[in-house]
């Protein structure tokens, strides 16, 4: 019985509560780091940790925060984790680091962030926050690679900065599409990814 | 004083924060049911960034950014404070909101009546946030960059461009969806989905300005 609770906390952000195509939650990153696939994952993999991380630390010390002030104390908490997590990518990975610009500091204001910390880490204990937070940063990942996939096979006719479409397809007069390079595609594939969604799961249909 | 008006017109067609930064997407999305709460949320993050993005220029300016301690003394003039950016922004951000939230009330009860939950949550509003980013890298731009932030007035134009930008695209988006509330949308796009592709077209006319130059 706890067991499954348990399962289901780390599970149901996936699909069924997924915090991107379900609950429009961290939006803004989620659209501009999925030009290309390595981005996408860094991007993904850093705010899992940071979730994970946060979620932990804010439901150590919940019963401690004044209800009044936790806001700032959530923006502070996020913003130290977020400057270390920063900091690691400028020293490890330096070229993915200038690509994500701005939006590696805009996790601090990522909606999954604060949506996480107030609806689950205020009222639940260390352990199941952790999974809370792991199962909606894959969550969030997961409709990110999908999305930096689609952008980069048919944007630039890469995967992870390889080549994937042979030489002879261009011989043949195929061209990459610009276009998926531009921000208003990445609009129109998460539309696509809720679209497939919600056909195959009916329950999340909007009247 | 050219440069600040080429600013204010890119930032507001070009460099939109919707449509070429996706910034502030989440309470875009949310609010945009109707062109009056949407117009009051436009507003609110406008005000918010023209009192902001001041302060964080000038934290940038004299406290953070490479050598700029100098002014305390020769010792401080090697100090690099860089890395204290994302709590140094955040904070000022929180705690303008806070202030600007008191004193909307105290001042004007018929205003904070008609802004509502908003001012409170545009601390977490990532237009707010991303645009003190982007800021900080401007900042640091040649002066001969068309998008480079030299002077106080570059500043307050970014700022005001920004929100009005910000504030044309939501207002726009909650006109149009007022309208669709009459059409047939087949069923799992309904609600989110087609809001998104609404963006996306919106999104792709907005490219027709890349090439704007004063």
């Amino acid at each position: 019985m706890k067991n499954e609770k348990l399962l289901n906390t780390l599970l149901g952000p996936l699909s069924k509560n997924n915090p991107v195509a379900v609950q429009v939650l961290g939006i803004c990153s989620a659209l501009a780091v999925t030009v290309e696939l390595k981005p996408a994952l860094v991007m993904g993999l850093s705010v899992t940790v940071i979730v994970a991380l946060a979620n932990v630390v804010i439901s150590l010390i919940r019963n401690t925060i004044p209800s009044s002030v936790r806001i700032i104390v959530q923006l502070v908490v996020v913003a130290a984790l977020v400057t270390i997590v920063s900091e690691v990518l400028k020293a490890y990975v330096y070229d993915v680091s200038v690509q994500l610009s701005v939006y590696i500091g805009l996790i601090i204001t990522n909606c999954i962030l604060m949506g996480r910390l107030e609806a689950f880490a205020m009222g639940n204990k260390p352990w199941d926050s952790f999974l809370d937070g792991v199962g909606n940063g894959v969550g969030y990942a997961l409709i990110l690679i999908v999305v930096a996939f689609f952008r980069e096979l048919l944007g630039s006719g890469t995967l992870l900065g390889y080549p994937v479409v042979p030489q002879c397809v261009y011989n043949a007069g195929y061209v990459n599409c610009g276009l998926m390079m531009m921000p208003a595609m990445a609009l129109i594939l998460v539309a696509c990814v809720i679209w497939v969604h919600r056909s195959v799961d009916k329950d999340l249909q909007e009247k | 004083m050219e440069h600040a008006l080429s600013l204010f017109v890119r930032s507001i067609f070009v460099d939109n924060m919707i449509f070429a930064y996706f910034l502030g997407m989440c309470s875009y999305l949310a609010v945009s049911k109707n062109v009056k709460t949407s117009l009051g949320l436009g507003v609110a993050v406008t005000f918010v960034l023209l009192i902001t993005l001041p302060v964080n220029y000038l934290l940038e300016r004299y406290v953070l950014s490479a050598g700029a301690l100098a002014w305390l003394g020769d010792s401080f003039a090697t100090l690099d404070l860089s890395y204290l950016s994302f709590i140094l922004f955040i904070a000022v951000i929180a705690a303008i909101v806070q202030l600007v939230e008191m004193i909307v009330e105290k001042f004007s009860p018929s205003l904070y009546a008609s802004l509502g939950i908003f001012l409170p949550l545009i601390a977490v509003n990532c237009a707010i946030m991303g645009c003190a980013l982007f800021m900080q890298q401007r900042v640091g731009l040649d002066a001969t960059d068309p998008k480079a932030l030299t002077s106080m007035w570059d500043v307050l134009a970014y700022a005001l461009g920004s929100g009005l930008g910000w504030m044309l695209a939501i207002v726009g988006l909650a006109a149009i969806r007022e309208k669709m509330e009459y059409s047939n949308v087949p069923a799992p796009l309904r609600g989110l989905g087609i809001t998104f592709i609404t963006v996306g077209l919106m999104a792709m006319a907005f490219l027709c300005f890349s090439g704007l130059k004063i």
